[in-house]
């Protein structure tokens, strides 16, 4: 699981039919100071996280299958499973 | 910090669509697919890896922001699903809300 800032919601009208009805952001990885750390991608949303909010995305195919339970055809590969409340270091 | 190349394969992500690839001789499973030159971008469209080809699935075309599926899920967007791709253009993207 990475650990990535929620940057903002993205719309696609036109889409895969399994994407439908699902919330997708544009989420940014972090370090454990909250810091930029690497490049943005794009993951569907599963605990009804914010803009802003600090997260967990899952990115493993087989993980993702079990959580949203559509059977093994799911074309989606980055899910945001958790929200972080803080990070100790 | 993980490398783009290994980032870009790992996930879901953004790209614009720069041109299209006529392949004649594909390999099994590949006939009949539409693909796709893509530049992996950012939320502000600016470029962050190489270019790449996928598989079409929602009709797009060159210009278009896209996102898109890497990996094995790449895959699972095509029908029939067991095919050789290792990214597929699951979405046209209409706007993005970031700062």
């Amino acid at each position: 699981m990475k650990h990535c800032r929620v940057v903002g919601p993205l719309w696609a009208a036109a889409k895969h039919p399994a994407y439908a009805g699902r919330p997708l952001f544009v989420v940014q990885p972090i370090d454990e100071r909250g810091a930029d750390a690497g490049t943005s991608f794009v993951a569907i949303d599963h605990v009804q996280a914010g803009v802003g909010d600090r997260v967990l995305v899952l990115t493993e195919g087989n993980g993702v299958r079990q959580i949203l339970k559509m059977g093994d055809i799911v074309p989606i590969r980055s899910v945001i499973v958790g929200i972080v409340d803080h990070v100790e270091t | 910090m993980v490398p783009d190349a290994v980032l870009r394969c790992a996930a879901m992500y953004l790209g614009i669509v720069k041109g299209t690839v006529v392949a004649e001789r594909k390999a099994a499973g590949l006939e009949g697919k539409k693909l796709l030159l893509v530049q992996p971008v950012d939320e502000h469209r600016k470029p962050t890896g190489d270019l790449q080809a996928a598989v079409d699935t929602v009709q797009a075309g060159v210009g278009d922001l896209v996102y898109l599926v890497g990996s094995r899920e790449a895959a699972l967007a095509c029908d029939p699903w067991f095919v050789p791709v290792d990214a597929a253009i699951v979405g046209i993207v209409d706007g993005i809300d970031a700062p």
